[in-house]
Protein backbone atom coordinates (compact mmCIF):
# COMPACT_ATOMS: atom_id res chain seq x y z
CA UNK A 1 0.00 0.00 0.00
CA UNK A 2 1.25 3.70 -0.77
CA UNK A 3 1.38 5.98 2.07
CA UNK A 4 -1.71 8.08 1.95
CA UNK A 5 -4.60 8.03 -0.68
CA UNK A 6 -5.11 11.24 -2.09
CA UNK A 7 -2.87 12.17 -4.74
CA UNK A 8 -2.23 11.53 -8.43
CA UNK A 9 -4.34 12.05 -11.94
CA UNK A 10 -7.79 12.77 -11.00
CA UNK A 11 -10.17 10.25 -12.69
CA UNK A 12 -12.61 12.51 -14.42
CA UNK A 13 -12.26 12.06 -17.49
CA UNK A 14 -12.79 15.42 -19.35
CA UNK A 15 -13.83 18.15 -17.31
CA UNK A 16 -16.97 20.06 -17.69
CA UNK A 17 -16.46 21.70 -21.05
CA UNK A 18 -15.99 18.43 -22.95
CA UNK A 19 -12.98 16.64 -24.56
CA UNK A 20 -9.52 18.00 -26.14
CA UNK A 21 -9.10 20.74 -23.17
CA UNK A 22 -5.26 19.93 -22.94
CA UNK A 23 -3.97 23.29 -23.59
CA UNK A 24 -5.94 24.75 -21.48
CA UNK A 25 -4.17 24.20 -18.17
CA UNK A 26 -0.87 26.07 -19.61
CA UNK A 27 -3.36 28.71 -20.88
CA UNK A 28 -4.72 28.29 -17.11
CA UNK A 29 -2.12 28.47 -15.50
CA UNK A 30 -0.27 32.13 -17.16
CA UNK A 31 -3.50 33.70 -16.49
CA UNK A 32 -2.93 32.86 -12.92
CA UNK A 33 0.43 34.01 -13.29
CA UNK A 34 -0.30 37.48 -15.80
CA UNK A 35 -2.78 37.78 -12.86
CA UNK A 36 -0.32 37.32 -10.04
CA UNK A 37 1.69 40.22 -11.73
CA UNK A 38 -1.06 42.71 -13.05
CA UNK A 39 -2.88 42.75 -9.86
CA UNK A 40 -0.35 44.23 -7.62
CA UNK A 41 0.96 46.50 -9.98
CA UNK A 42 -2.35 47.93 -10.46
CA UNK A 43 -2.83 48.00 -6.78
CA UNK A 44 0.31 50.21 -6.50
CA UNK A 45 -1.05 52.58 -8.93
CA UNK A 46 -4.65 52.63 -7.43
CA UNK A 47 -2.67 53.54 -4.18
CA UNK A 48 -4.19 49.75 -2.65
CA UNK A 49 -2.12 48.65 -0.23
CA UNK A 50 -4.51 46.43 1.06
CA UNK A 51 -4.84 44.16 -1.86
CA UNK A 52 -0.91 43.98 -1.99
CA UNK A 53 -1.21 42.42 1.11
CA UNK A 54 -3.89 40.02 0.62
CA UNK A 55 -1.95 38.90 -2.88
CA UNK A 56 0.80 38.59 -0.83
CA UNK A 57 -0.50 36.54 1.70
CA UNK A 58 -2.22 34.57 -0.96
CA UNK A 59 1.35 33.37 -2.75
CA UNK A 60 3.01 32.81 0.46
CA UNK A 61 0.19 30.14 1.18
CA UNK A 62 0.71 28.96 -2.30
CA UNK A 63 4.35 28.64 -2.06
CA UNK A 64 3.55 26.89 1.72
CA UNK A 65 1.07 24.62 -0.39
CA UNK A 66 3.86 24.11 -3.53
CA UNK A 67 6.14 22.56 -0.64
CA UNK A 68 3.56 20.22 0.70
CA UNK A 69 2.84 19.39 -3.06
CA UNK A 70 5.93 17.20 -3.24
CA UNK A 71 4.72 15.41 -0.54
CA UNK A 72 1.21 14.92 -1.18
CA UNK A 73 0.90 15.30 -5.21
CA UNK A 74 4.28 13.47 -6.20
CA UNK A 75 4.54 11.25 -3.28
CA UNK A 76 1.00 10.63 -2.07
CA UNK A 77 1.94 11.47 1.60
CA UNK A 78 -1.30 13.34 3.19
CA UNK A 79 0.66 15.10 6.08
CA UNK A 80 -1.39 16.62 8.49
CA UNK A 81 1.27 18.45 10.33
CA UNK A 82 2.36 20.69 7.35
CA UNK A 83 2.18 23.21 9.84
CA UNK A 84 5.10 22.62 11.53
CA UNK A 85 7.45 23.27 9.31
CA UNK A 86 5.36 26.67 8.58
CA UNK A 87 5.68 27.50 11.79
CA UNK A 88 9.11 26.86 12.17
CA UNK A 89 10.24 28.80 9.81
CA UNK A 90 7.89 31.36 11.51
CA UNK A 91 9.79 31.09 14.56
CA UNK A 92 13.25 31.21 12.69
CA UNK A 93 12.06 34.31 12.13
CA UNK A 94 10.87 35.62 14.84
CA UNK A 95 13.59 34.31 17.33
CA UNK A 96 16.90 35.86 14.98
CA UNK A 97 14.63 39.03 14.78
CA UNK A 98 13.62 39.70 18.08
CA UNK A 99 16.97 38.88 19.56
CA UNK A 100 19.06 41.02 17.23
CA UNK A 101 16.15 44.14 17.84
CA UNK A 102 16.30 43.52 21.07
CA UNK A 103 19.93 43.95 20.85
CA UNK A 104 20.04 40.58 23.60
CA UNK A 105 22.79 37.62 22.40
CA UNK A 106 21.39 34.76 20.86
CA UNK A 107 24.26 32.87 21.90
CA UNK A 108 27.67 34.04 22.68
CA UNK A 109 29.78 30.96 22.44
CA UNK A 110 31.75 30.39 20.22
CA UNK A 111 31.15 33.61 18.50
CA UNK A 112 28.60 36.16 19.49
CA UNK A 113 25.75 36.18 17.73
CA UNK A 114 23.14 38.88 18.27
CA UNK A 115 20.50 37.46 15.63
CA UNK A 116 20.13 38.71 12.69
CA UNK A 117 17.52 41.83 10.76
CA UNK A 118 18.50 39.78 7.08
CA UNK A 119 16.12 38.00 5.17
CA UNK A 120 18.48 36.19 3.20
CA UNK A 121 20.17 34.58 6.36
CA UNK A 122 17.01 34.32 8.12
CA UNK A 123 15.78 31.89 4.82
CA UNK A 124 18.31 30.06 4.86
CA UNK A 125 18.00 29.32 9.12
CA UNK A 126 14.33 28.62 8.06
CA UNK A 127 15.24 26.14 5.36
CA UNK A 128 17.84 24.20 7.44
CA UNK A 129 15.43 24.08 10.38
CA UNK A 130 12.64 22.88 8.85
CA UNK A 131 14.17 20.54 6.71
CA UNK A 132 16.24 18.97 9.50
CA UNK A 133 12.45 18.47 11.45
CA UNK A 134 11.27 17.19 8.60
CA UNK A 135 13.92 15.07 8.29
CA UNK A 136 13.68 13.81 11.65
CA UNK A 137 9.45 13.33 11.38
CA UNK A 138 9.69 11.52 8.64
CA UNK A 139 12.17 9.15 10.01
CA UNK A 140 9.83 8.30 12.46
CA UNK A 141 6.38 8.68 10.67
CA UNK A 142 7.19 7.40 7.10
CA UNK A 143 7.27 3.96 8.28
CA UNK A 144 3.41 4.21 8.92
CA UNK A 145 0.66 4.66 5.74
CA UNK A 146 -2.68 5.50 5.10
CA UNK A 147 -5.11 7.04 8.77
CA UNK A 148 -2.01 6.27 10.96
CA UNK A 149 0.52 8.71 8.96
CA UNK A 150 -2.08 11.33 8.77
CA UNK A 151 -2.35 10.62 12.22
CA UNK A 152 0.76 11.15 13.62
CA UNK A 153 2.32 13.86 11.52
CA UNK A 154 -1.15 15.33 13.63
CA UNK A 155 0.14 13.97 16.70
CA UNK A 156 3.62 16.06 15.92
CA UNK A 157 1.95 18.99 14.75
CA UNK A 158 -0.20 18.95 18.38
CA UNK A 159 3.37 18.54 20.35
CA UNK A 160 4.79 21.62 18.36
CA UNK A 161 1.81 23.78 18.84
CA UNK A 162 1.93 22.92 22.60
CA UNK A 163 5.98 23.24 22.69
CA UNK A 164 5.33 27.18 21.28
CA UNK A 165 2.58 27.80 23.91
CA UNK A 166 4.57 27.49 26.67
CA UNK A 167 7.68 28.87 24.93
CA UNK A 168 7.89 31.98 27.33
CA UNK A 169 11.28 33.68 26.36
CA UNK A 170 9.76 33.64 22.88
CA UNK A 171 5.96 35.02 23.57
CA UNK A 172 4.29 31.69 24.39
CA UNK A 173 0.75 31.65 23.49
CA UNK A 174 1.03 35.78 23.17
CA UNK A 175 3.61 35.44 20.18
CA UNK A 176 6.28 37.45 19.46
CA UNK A 177 6.06 41.07 17.41
CA UNK A 178 8.84 42.37 14.88
CA UNK A 179 8.87 45.96 14.94
CA UNK A 180 10.27 46.51 11.42
CA UNK A 181 10.40 43.87 8.57
CA UNK A 182 13.49 42.32 8.25
CA UNK A 183 15.93 43.56 5.16
CA UNK A 184 16.89 42.23 1.59
CA UNK A 185 19.94 43.25 0.17
CA UNK A 186 19.53 45.99 -2.45
CA UNK A 187 15.24 46.43 -1.72
CA UNK A 188 13.14 48.52 0.31
CA UNK A 189 11.13 45.63 2.02
CA UNK A 190 9.01 48.34 3.80
CA UNK A 191 7.69 48.80 0.50
CA UNK A 192 4.93 46.29 0.30
CA UNK A 193 5.08 45.74 -3.66
CA UNK A 194 8.95 45.10 -3.37
CA UNK A 195 8.36 42.54 -0.43
CA UNK A 196 5.50 41.06 -2.77
CA UNK A 197 8.18 40.93 -5.48
CA UNK A 198 10.22 38.55 -2.98
CA UNK A 199 7.46 36.49 -1.99
CA UNK A 200 6.23 35.81 -6.11
CA UNK A 201 10.02 34.78 -6.71
CA UNK A 202 10.15 32.50 -3.68
CA UNK A 203 7.00 30.69 -5.15
CA UNK A 204 7.87 30.68 -9.04
CA UNK A 205 11.14 29.03 -7.75
CA UNK A 206 9.08 26.63 -5.78
CA UNK A 207 7.21 25.97 -9.04
CA UNK A 208 9.91 25.47 -11.12
CA UNK A 209 11.59 22.92 -8.58
CA UNK A 210 8.30 20.86 -8.39
CA UNK A 211 8.12 21.28 -12.64
CA UNK A 212 11.54 19.56 -12.64
CA UNK A 213 11.44 17.53 -9.93
CA UNK A 214 8.14 15.52 -11.18
CA UNK A 215 9.75 14.91 -14.68
CA UNK A 216 13.20 13.92 -13.24
CA UNK A 217 14.11 10.16 -12.29
CA UNK A 218 13.42 11.27 -8.92
CA UNK A 219 10.19 12.50 -9.36
CA UNK A 220 9.14 9.52 -11.83
CA UNK A 221 10.31 7.11 -9.09
CA UNK A 222 8.57 9.28 -6.50
CA UNK A 223 5.01 8.83 -8.07
CA UNK A 224 5.78 5.46 -8.81
CA UNK A 225 6.51 4.42 -4.86
CA UNK A 226 3.11 6.06 -4.63
CA UNK A 227 1.38 3.79 -7.49
CA UNK A 228 3.02 0.55 -6.94
CA UNK A 229 5.55 0.57 -4.19
CA UNK A 230 6.18 -3.51 -4.71
CA UNK A 231 7.73 -2.83 -8.02
CA UNK A 232 9.92 0.05 -7.09
CA UNK A 233 11.74 -1.87 -4.57
CA UNK A 234 12.04 -4.59 -7.01
CA UNK A 235 14.02 -2.66 -9.96
CA UNK A 236 16.07 -1.77 -6.57
CA UNK A 237 15.02 1.22 -4.74
CA UNK A 238 13.90 1.96 -1.60
CA UNK A 239 10.22 3.57 -1.41
CA UNK A 240 11.12 5.05 2.03
CA UNK A 241 14.29 6.62 1.26
CA UNK A 242 12.35 8.20 -1.90
CA UNK A 243 9.75 9.49 0.34
CA UNK A 244 12.25 10.57 3.05
CA UNK A 245 13.57 13.22 1.03
CA UNK A 246 10.46 14.18 -0.88
CA UNK A 247 9.10 15.15 2.84
CA UNK A 248 12.48 16.90 3.23
CA UNK A 249 12.86 19.03 0.49
CA UNK A 250 8.36 19.63 1.01
CA UNK A 251 9.00 20.74 4.86
CA UNK A 252 12.03 22.94 3.78
CA UNK A 253 10.03 24.76 1.09
CA UNK A 254 7.07 25.21 3.46
CA UNK A 255 9.47 26.52 5.79
CA UNK A 256 10.02 29.23 3.66
CA UNK A 257 6.77 30.25 3.40
CA UNK A 258 6.76 30.42 6.80
CA UNK A 259 9.96 32.75 7.42
CA UNK A 260 7.95 34.85 4.59
CA UNK A 261 4.27 34.77 6.28
CA UNK A 262 6.12 35.91 9.58
CA UNK A 263 7.95 39.06 7.68
CA UNK A 264 4.17 40.09 6.21
CA UNK A 265 2.45 40.34 9.56
CA UNK A 266 5.69 40.84 11.49
CA UNK A 267 4.32 38.69 14.08
CA UNK A 268 4.65 35.06 14.58
CA UNK A 269 2.43 32.84 16.80
CA UNK A 270 1.92 29.68 17.87
CA UNK A 271 -1.34 29.48 15.42
CA UNK A 272 1.27 29.17 12.72
CA UNK A 273 1.81 25.49 14.34
CA UNK A 274 -2.14 24.89 14.50
CA UNK A 275 -3.23 21.94 13.36
CA UNK A 276 -5.92 23.75 11.03
CA UNK A 277 -3.45 25.66 8.88
CA UNK A 278 -2.40 21.87 8.20
CA UNK A 279 -5.69 21.55 6.97
CA UNK A 280 -6.04 24.57 4.89
CA UNK A 281 -2.59 23.79 3.01
CA UNK A 282 -4.29 19.78 2.34
CA UNK A 283 -7.16 22.07 1.28
CA UNK A 284 -5.27 24.52 -1.23
CA UNK A 285 -4.53 21.61 -3.12
CA UNK A 286 -7.57 19.67 -3.20
CA UNK A 287 -9.35 22.64 -3.93
CA UNK A 288 -6.91 23.55 -7.32
CA UNK A 289 -6.48 20.12 -8.16
CA UNK A 290 -3.73 17.56 -6.86
CA UNK A 291 -1.13 16.53 -8.92
CA UNK A 292 -1.29 19.45 -10.76
CA UNK A 293 1.55 21.89 -10.78
CA UNK A 294 -0.25 25.26 -10.53
CA UNK A 295 -2.88 23.27 -7.81
CA UNK A 296 -1.90 24.48 -4.66
CA UNK A 297 -1.35 27.96 -6.26
CA UNK A 298 -5.31 28.05 -7.53
CA UNK A 299 -6.20 26.66 -4.16
CA UNK A 300 -4.80 29.27 -2.11
CA UNK A 301 -5.30 32.26 -4.17
CA UNK A 302 -9.25 31.18 -4.27
CA UNK A 303 -9.26 30.49 -0.34
CA UNK A 304 -7.50 34.15 0.13
CA UNK A 305 -10.32 35.81 -1.82
CA UNK A 306 -12.99 33.77 -0.37
CA UNK A 307 -11.70 34.76 3.13
CA UNK A 308 -11.68 38.52 2.37
CA UNK A 309 -14.79 38.72 0.50
CA UNK A 310 -17.22 36.23 2.31
CA UNK A 311 -15.44 37.11 5.56
CA UNK A 312 -16.92 40.66 4.78
CA UNK A 313 -20.08 39.30 4.65
CA UNK A 314 -20.35 37.35 7.08
CA UNK A 315 -17.95 35.99 10.07
CA UNK A 316 -19.87 32.18 9.03
CA UNK A 317 -18.17 32.17 5.74
CA UNK A 318 -16.41 29.10 6.69
CA UNK A 319 -19.53 27.14 6.20
CA UNK A 320 -19.72 28.63 2.37
CA UNK A 321 -16.51 27.81 1.70
CA UNK A 322 -17.21 24.67 3.31
CA UNK A 323 -20.26 23.71 0.38
CA UNK A 324 -18.03 24.93 -2.17
CA UNK A 325 -15.21 22.99 -1.24
CA UNK A 326 -17.64 20.08 -1.06
CA UNK A 327 -19.10 20.43 -4.67
CA UNK A 328 -15.40 20.69 -6.16
CA UNK A 329 -14.52 17.36 -4.34
CA UNK A 330 -18.09 15.83 -5.54
CA UNK A 331 -18.09 16.89 -8.98
CA UNK A 332 -14.45 17.70 -10.24
CA UNK A 333 -12.37 15.29 -8.90
CA UNK A 334 -9.26 17.29 -10.78
CA UNK A 335 -9.90 20.42 -8.47
CA UNK A 336 -10.71 24.04 -9.82
CA UNK A 337 -8.33 23.17 -12.63
CA UNK A 338 -9.53 19.88 -13.33
CA UNK A 339 -13.41 21.24 -14.37
CA UNK A 340 -11.63 24.09 -15.98
CA UNK A 341 -8.78 22.28 -18.10
CA UNK A 342 -10.08 18.50 -17.94
CA UNK A 343 -7.95 15.53 -16.99
CA UNK A 344 -4.38 15.59 -16.68
CA UNK A 345 -2.11 13.63 -18.82
CA UNK A 346 0.18 11.85 -17.51
CA UNK A 347 3.82 13.53 -17.20
CA UNK A 348 6.02 13.78 -19.39
CA UNK B 1 27.00 -25.62 -14.94
CA UNK B 2 26.88 -22.66 -14.12
CA UNK B 3 24.35 -22.16 -10.66
CA UNK B 4 23.07 -18.46 -11.22
CA UNK B 5 20.34 -19.03 -8.05
CA UNK B 6 20.09 -21.58 -5.59
CA UNK B 7 18.23 -22.18 -2.08
CA UNK B 8 19.61 -24.57 0.42
CA UNK B 9 17.52 -25.99 2.92
CA UNK B 10 14.97 -23.42 3.07
CA UNK B 11 12.53 -23.56 5.98
CA UNK B 12 9.50 -21.24 6.77
CA UNK B 13 7.03 -22.16 8.96
CA UNK B 14 3.71 -20.19 9.71
CA UNK B 15 2.65 -21.38 13.30
CA UNK B 16 2.00 -24.78 13.03
CA UNK B 17 1.77 -25.00 9.11
CA UNK B 18 5.04 -25.72 7.24
CA UNK B 19 4.83 -23.64 4.31
CA UNK B 20 8.83 -24.37 3.26
CA UNK B 21 10.00 -27.25 4.19
CA UNK B 22 14.06 -27.95 3.65
CA UNK B 23 13.88 -26.58 -0.36
CA UNK B 24 16.86 -26.63 -2.15
CA UNK B 25 16.84 -25.58 -5.60
CA UNK B 26 18.94 -24.44 -8.55
CA UNK B 27 18.90 -22.31 -11.45
CA UNK B 28 21.50 -22.97 -13.74
CA UNK B 29 22.83 -20.95 -16.78
CA UNK B 30 20.68 -20.97 -19.63
CA UNK B 31 18.00 -22.86 -18.57
CA UNK B 32 14.53 -22.26 -17.32
CA UNK B 33 13.58 -24.45 -14.45
CA UNK B 34 9.65 -24.19 -13.62
CA UNK B 35 7.73 -24.57 -10.27
CA UNK B 36 4.79 -26.23 -10.15
CA UNK B 37 2.66 -27.80 -7.50
CA UNK B 38 -0.85 -28.15 -6.64
CA UNK B 39 -2.47 -24.86 -4.78
CA UNK B 40 -1.39 -24.54 -0.91
CA UNK B 41 1.67 -26.07 -2.16
CA UNK B 42 3.47 -23.29 -1.13
CA UNK B 43 4.88 -21.85 -4.06
CA UNK B 44 4.25 -17.68 -3.28
CA UNK B 45 6.28 -18.17 0.25
CA UNK B 46 9.12 -20.01 -1.37
CA UNK B 47 9.33 -17.09 -4.24
CA UNK B 48 8.84 -14.23 -1.73
CA UNK B 49 11.74 -15.94 0.07
CA UNK B 50 13.88 -15.74 -2.84
CA UNK B 51 12.96 -12.50 -4.06
CA UNK B 52 13.21 -11.20 -0.15
CA UNK B 53 10.21 -10.22 0.85
CA UNK B 54 10.04 -12.50 3.63
CA UNK B 55 12.72 -14.26 5.36
CA UNK B 56 13.08 -17.95 6.18
CA UNK B 57 13.46 -19.65 9.42
CA UNK B 58 16.29 -21.58 8.27
CA UNK B 59 18.67 -22.06 5.00
CA UNK B 60 20.16 -19.47 2.42
CA UNK B 61 19.37 -18.12 -0.84
CA UNK B 62 22.71 -17.73 -3.24
CA UNK B 63 22.76 -15.04 -6.21
CA UNK B 64 25.58 -15.94 -8.55
CA UNK B 65 27.43 -17.44 -5.60
CA UNK B 66 26.85 -15.17 -2.72
CA UNK B 67 24.78 -15.25 0.05
CA UNK B 68 22.05 -13.09 0.19
CA UNK B 69 19.46 -14.56 2.62
CA UNK B 70 19.80 -11.45 4.45
CA UNK B 71 19.51 -8.65 2.03
CA UNK B 72 16.18 -7.03 1.46
CA UNK B 73 14.47 -6.94 -1.85
CA UNK B 74 15.58 -3.65 -4.05
CA UNK B 75 19.16 -5.11 -2.58
CA UNK B 76 18.84 -8.63 -4.35
CA UNK B 77 17.48 -6.21 -7.40
CA UNK B 78 20.59 -4.23 -7.82
CA UNK B 79 22.45 -8.14 -7.06
CA UNK B 80 20.73 -9.05 -10.60
CA UNK B 81 17.37 -11.10 -9.94
CA UNK B 82 14.62 -9.46 -11.91
CA UNK B 83 11.22 -10.64 -10.87
CA UNK B 84 7.58 -10.39 -12.19
CA UNK B 85 4.27 -10.68 -10.30
CA UNK B 86 1.63 -12.75 -10.49
CA UNK B 87 -0.60 -9.82 -9.88
CA UNK B 88 0.63 -6.80 -12.22
CA UNK B 89 2.64 -4.35 -10.13
CA UNK B 90 2.65 -0.92 -12.45
CA UNK B 91 2.60 2.30 -12.12
CA UNK B 92 -0.68 2.57 -13.75
CA UNK B 93 -0.92 6.47 -14.26
CA UNK B 94 2.21 6.43 -15.74
CA UNK B 95 2.40 5.74 -19.52
CA UNK B 96 4.29 2.39 -20.51
CA UNK B 97 7.62 3.72 -21.52
CA UNK B 98 7.85 5.64 -17.75
CA UNK B 99 7.14 1.81 -16.46
CA UNK B 100 10.43 0.81 -17.60
CA UNK B 101 12.32 3.89 -17.23
CA UNK B 102 11.70 2.96 -13.72
CA UNK B 103 13.50 -0.02 -13.98
CA UNK B 104 16.41 1.85 -16.23
CA UNK B 105 16.89 3.91 -13.46
CA UNK B 106 16.89 1.34 -10.53
CA UNK B 107 19.13 -0.34 -12.86
CA UNK B 108 21.53 2.68 -13.36
CA UNK B 109 21.32 3.53 -9.74
CA UNK B 110 20.34 7.26 -10.66
CA UNK B 111 17.19 7.42 -8.49
CA UNK B 112 18.97 10.66 -7.02
CA UNK B 113 18.79 13.07 -9.36
CA UNK B 114 16.10 16.02 -9.34
CA UNK B 115 16.43 18.32 -12.26
CA UNK B 116 16.73 16.98 -15.90
CA UNK B 117 13.38 15.28 -17.14
CA UNK B 118 14.18 11.63 -17.28
CA UNK B 119 12.67 11.19 -20.73
CA UNK B 120 15.22 13.34 -21.89
CA UNK B 121 18.46 11.05 -20.83
CA UNK B 122 19.37 9.19 -23.95
CA UNK B 123 21.41 6.46 -22.06
CA UNK B 124 18.18 5.61 -19.94
CA UNK B 125 15.90 6.14 -22.42
CA UNK B 126 17.50 4.41 -25.03
CA UNK B 127 18.11 1.41 -22.16
CA UNK B 128 13.82 1.10 -21.50
CA UNK B 129 13.22 1.40 -25.56
CA UNK B 130 15.26 -1.87 -26.59
CA UNK B 131 12.82 -3.15 -23.68
CA UNK B 132 9.87 -2.29 -24.92
CA UNK B 133 11.09 -3.19 -28.96
CA UNK B 134 11.73 -6.63 -27.29
CA UNK B 135 8.60 -7.57 -25.54
CA UNK B 136 6.85 -6.25 -29.03
CA UNK B 137 4.83 -3.19 -26.78
CA UNK B 138 7.36 -0.13 -28.80
CA UNK B 139 3.96 1.59 -29.94
CA UNK B 140 2.60 1.53 -26.90
CA UNK B 141 5.05 3.47 -25.32
CA UNK B 142 2.66 6.67 -24.89
CA UNK B 143 0.29 4.72 -23.52
CA UNK B 144 -1.69 4.83 -20.12
CA UNK B 145 -0.30 1.95 -18.33
CA UNK B 146 -4.04 1.61 -17.15
CA UNK B 147 -5.12 1.26 -20.45
CA UNK B 148 -3.40 -1.45 -21.66
CA UNK B 149 -4.84 -4.94 -22.27
CA UNK B 150 -4.44 -7.32 -19.62
CA UNK B 151 -2.20 -9.58 -21.75
CA UNK B 152 -0.08 -5.96 -23.15
CA UNK B 153 0.48 -5.19 -19.06
CA UNK B 154 1.70 -9.08 -18.66
CA UNK B 155 3.86 -8.21 -21.83
CA UNK B 156 4.97 -4.65 -19.74
CA UNK B 157 5.83 -6.51 -16.27
CA UNK B 158 8.11 -8.77 -18.24
CA UNK B 159 9.77 -5.50 -20.03
CA UNK B 160 10.53 -3.95 -16.82
CA UNK B 161 12.44 -7.32 -15.29
CA UNK B 162 13.94 -7.36 -18.48
CA UNK B 163 15.06 -3.63 -18.38
CA UNK B 164 17.72 -4.41 -15.18
CA UNK B 165 19.47 -6.46 -17.46
CA UNK B 166 19.40 -9.22 -14.66
CA UNK B 167 21.30 -11.99 -13.74
CA UNK B 168 18.63 -14.23 -12.89
CA UNK B 169 14.57 -13.77 -13.57
CA UNK B 170 12.17 -14.70 -11.15
CA UNK B 171 8.70 -15.02 -12.65
CA UNK B 172 5.48 -15.55 -10.91
CA UNK B 173 2.74 -16.81 -13.31
CA UNK B 174 3.89 -14.87 -16.16
CA UNK B 175 0.85 -16.56 -17.84
CA UNK B 176 -1.53 -15.66 -14.98
CA UNK B 177 -5.25 -15.10 -17.08
CA UNK B 178 -3.82 -14.93 -20.36
CA UNK B 179 -5.71 -17.88 -21.98
CA UNK B 180 -4.33 -20.50 -24.64
CA UNK B 181 -4.03 -17.89 -26.98
CA UNK B 182 -2.31 -15.36 -25.25
CA UNK B 183 0.26 -18.06 -23.23
CA UNK B 184 1.08 -19.15 -26.68
CA UNK B 185 2.69 -15.96 -27.56
CA UNK B 186 4.60 -15.75 -24.29
CA UNK B 187 6.18 -18.76 -25.19
CA UNK B 188 8.81 -17.77 -27.56
CA UNK B 189 9.58 -14.36 -25.48
CA UNK B 190 10.50 -16.71 -22.91
CA UNK B 191 12.98 -19.74 -24.64
CA UNK B 192 14.25 -16.48 -26.13
CA UNK B 193 14.92 -14.93 -22.98
CA UNK B 194 16.69 -17.78 -21.44
CA UNK B 195 19.70 -17.28 -22.73
CA UNK B 196 19.95 -13.90 -21.62
CA UNK B 197 19.86 -14.94 -18.08
CA UNK B 198 17.94 -18.16 -16.73
CA UNK B 199 14.44 -18.20 -15.70
CA UNK B 200 12.96 -19.64 -12.53
CA UNK B 201 9.58 -20.17 -13.51
CA UNK B 202 6.31 -20.33 -11.58
CA UNK B 203 3.36 -21.29 -13.57
CA UNK B 204 -0.13 -22.71 -13.30
CA UNK B 205 0.29 -23.03 -17.12
CA UNK B 206 0.89 -26.51 -17.67
CA UNK B 207 1.27 -26.67 -21.86
CA UNK B 208 3.59 -23.69 -21.19
CA UNK B 209 5.49 -25.94 -18.56
CA UNK B 210 6.09 -28.45 -20.51
CA UNK B 211 6.35 -26.77 -23.91
CA UNK B 212 9.30 -24.46 -21.91
CA UNK B 213 11.08 -25.66 -19.25
CA UNK B 214 14.25 -27.38 -19.44
CA UNK B 215 13.92 -29.03 -15.90
CA UNK B 216 10.78 -29.30 -13.36
CA UNK B 217 10.33 -29.10 -9.44
CA UNK B 218 7.22 -30.15 -8.17
CA UNK B 219 6.60 -28.72 -4.85
CA UNK B 220 3.83 -30.23 -2.57
CA UNK B 221 3.10 -29.36 1.01
CA UNK B 222 6.08 -27.33 1.19
CA UNK B 223 8.35 -29.85 -0.04
CA UNK B 224 9.97 -30.40 -3.35
CA UNK B 225 8.76 -34.24 -4.33
CA UNK B 226 10.55 -34.46 -7.29
CA UNK B 227 12.93 -32.22 -9.54
CA UNK B 228 13.92 -33.30 -13.35
CA UNK B 229 13.35 -32.92 -17.30
CA UNK B 230 9.70 -32.85 -18.72
CA UNK B 231 9.91 -36.95 -19.66
CA UNK B 232 10.98 -37.60 -16.14
CA UNK B 233 8.60 -35.61 -14.07
CA UNK B 234 5.57 -36.38 -16.63
CA UNK B 235 6.96 -40.14 -15.68
CA UNK B 236 7.10 -39.86 -11.75
CA UNK B 237 4.63 -41.81 -10.39
CA UNK B 238 4.74 -39.47 -6.58
CA UNK B 239 4.24 -36.63 -9.07
CA UNK B 240 1.40 -38.53 -11.10
CA UNK B 241 -0.13 -39.65 -7.89
CA UNK B 242 0.75 -35.92 -5.61
CA UNK B 243 -0.23 -33.94 -8.45
CA UNK B 244 -0.97 -34.45 -11.81
CA UNK B 245 -3.52 -37.44 -11.14
CA UNK B 246 -3.81 -40.04 -13.58
CA UNK B 247 -5.20 -38.05 -16.49
CA UNK B 248 -1.89 -36.73 -17.23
Amino acid sequence: MSTGQIGGQPPNPRGIFGPKKQGREALLNALVLLGLVIVPLWAVMADEPFTITLVTRAVIFALAAVGLNIALGLGGLVSLGHAVFFGIGGYAMGILAWHAQNYVPLFEWPVLFEGTKSMPVIWAVAVLASALAAFCIGLLSLRTSGVYFIMITLAFGQMFYYFAISWARYGGEDGMSIYVRNGFPGLNTLDPIQFYGLCLAALLLGLLLHARLRRAPFGLALNAARQAPERVRAVGLDPLRLRLLAFTLSGAITGLAGALFADLNRFVSPTMFSWQLSGEFIVFIILGGTARLFGPVVGAVLFVLMEHWLGALTEYWHIGFGALLLLIVLFGQGGVIGLIAGKARAHD
Amino acid sequence: MTEILSTRGLCKAFGALTATDDVSLTLRAGEIHALIGPNGAGKSTLIAQIGGALSPDRGQVFLDGEDVTALPVPARARKGLARTFQISQLAQQDTVLQNVLLAAIGAARQPWRFWRPALSDAALRGRAEAALTRVGLEDHAATVTAELSHGQRRLLEIAVALTLSPKAFLMDEPMAGLGAEGAARLVPLLRDLKAEAPILLVEHDMDAVFALADRISVLVSGRVIATGTADEIRRNAAVRAAYLGDAA
